[in-house]
């Protein structure tokens, strides 16, 4: 009897405390979307926030709740635009395939350093330092900032410039977000020129710290078929929107700083 | 009657469950950040402490003790609490969705909250009768509410603080949780 009268008492507790809370959970049942569901496995779960919403599953409760478009996933693209489309059976909106692009070739050959940095290797707390190591205080630090927060490894630091590799880039823009001189940019994966320096240095001076920097001489300007390409805060920058990537500005560029990224 | 008063503003100040027992503390740090996630987690524990006690009590003095039994006194009260808490959250879950989720995690560990298996165990411990039981756990529960408001309104503050960089964060809202606790030590000697 010394057992089993505990193990009665203790048993009859949890027993009425299940009947309990199954009817409880009957009673205060809640209808959840399975769609919502759905469409969480078919997000890639970065969870980058490229969307605009918190989270891959906020972005899924967005689109059947809000009617949120289905094409804002950038690591997921077309892929995960089709999928959804497929869930809610509706047509497939397009997508435009984006890619992340660095506007600097400012590499260890082109240009020097001022001084040395004995600090926190990163490249926020070198740019608080008079504004960075290097001679040209617009380009790359090259301490991987963008390296280190990239989720799917497309950035590498080639000889001191950070480098996009295109195949591997979900287009979420945290690279963008980080870095301190804002040299990414999210753009049309399609659209393969971009202008590789954003130095707002005059002509002289960006020539004096750096090999590979635009001088702002204009040439591009007039050269592009499709007014494609202004010279602003002394360099360049192209319109994705009007470029055909012709090339022609890349070949009439004196100082090649006007580069074909597609490879 | 006045000592169903003394016990309802012991348990509420005097013995303040977080700020003087420091029981309860993490949902106490983790839910305080928002003035209205503050009071919901103040009124689901204050639910969860008086609906235990309710039944712990009459299952401690009527099964329990009669058949000499006390030892089970733990296992079974967790598991009276652990009812109450699934209840809340299925509540919850239905008619407050915006609370469920603000309160997240914080909501199931109410399960394992020493403040409110404190309050069942304390009730037993100090000999109460049933109503002064009941009214400890409403004490108790308030207490506990008044306890995270206040500090949800310290850690309001606390944002627009100058704050050393060494201090941000958790150390500094553990410093604020002492000073507050402090404040309330004030409350000691009330009644004699």
């Amino acid at each position: 009897m010394t057992y089993v009268i505990p193990a009665l008492i203790v048993g009859l507790c949890g027993m009425m405390a299940g009947i309990l809370l199954t009817v409880a959970a009957k009673v205060f049942h809640v209808e959840v979307d399975e769609r919502i569901e759905k469409i969480g496995e078919a997000l890639p779960q970065a969870n980058c926030g490229a969307c605009g919403y918190a989270g891959c599953a906020d972005y899924a409760a967005a689109i059947i709740q809000k009617g949120a478009p289905t094409n804002l996933c950038r690591p997921g693209g077309a892929d995960a635009a089709g999928k959804i489309a497929a869930i809610l059976g509706t047509a497939a909106a397009d997508v435009v395939p984006m890619v992340a692009v660095v506007h600097c070739n400012g590499d260890c050959n082109a240009t020097q350093s001022a001084f040395v940095f004995d600090g926190v290797q990163s490249c926020k707390a070198v740019k608080r330092f008079y504004g960075g190591t290097g001679t040209c205080k617009y380009g790359c630090i090259g301490l991987g900032d963008c390296m280190n927060v990239c989720e799917h490894s497309a950035i590498r630091i080639e000889n001191g410039v950070a480098k996009v590799t295109p195949a591997l880039c979900g287009a979420c823009g945290q690279c963008a977000a980080v870095c301190p001189n804002q040299l990414i940019e999210i753009k049309p994966l399609a659209k393969h020129i971009d202008v590789l320096c954003s130095s707002a240095d005059n002509g002289k001076v960006t020539k004096l710290n750096c090999k590979n920097g635009c001088i702002g001489c204009k040439i591009c300007e007039k050269k592009c078929p499709n007014e494609a390409i202004k010279v602003e805060n002394f360099h360049a920058a192209i319109d994705y929107e009007k470029c055909t990537g012709c090339g022609v500005c890349m070949e009439a560029c004196p100082v090649k700083v006007i580069h074909s990224c597609e490879k | 009657m006045k000592s169903l008063m003394i016990i309802l503003l012991a348990a509420m100040l005097t013995d303040n469950f977080v700020l003087s027992k420091f029981m309860g503390i993490c949902p106490f740090l983790g839910v305080s950040k928002k003035l209205d996630s503050a009071t919901g987690m103040g009124l689901a524990v204050t639910f969860v402490m008086i609906c235990a006690t309710l039944v712990t009590y009459p299952i401690h003095h009527g099964i329990l003790v009669p058949n000499e039994l006390e030892y089970l006194d733990t296992v079974v009260f967790i598991m009276v609490i652990a009812l109450f808490v699934q209840l809340v959250e299925t509540m919850l879950k239905k008619c407050i969705p915006s609370l469920y989720s603000s309160l997240g995690v914080y909501l199931p560990l109410i399960t394992t909250n020493c403040a409110v298996l404190g309050v069942t165990v304390l009730n037993i411990d100090n000999g109460y009768s049933f109503v002064q039981s009941i009214v400890n756990a409403l004490g108790g529960g308030l207490g506990f509410m008044l306890s995270l408001v206040i500090f949800s309104g310290v850690r309001k503050k606390m944002e627009y603080a100058d704050i050393p960089e060494t201090f941000k964060g958790v150390p500094a809202t553990l410093i604020a949780a002492s000073i507050v606790s402090v404040s309330f030590m004030g409350f000691s000697g009330l009644f004699n």
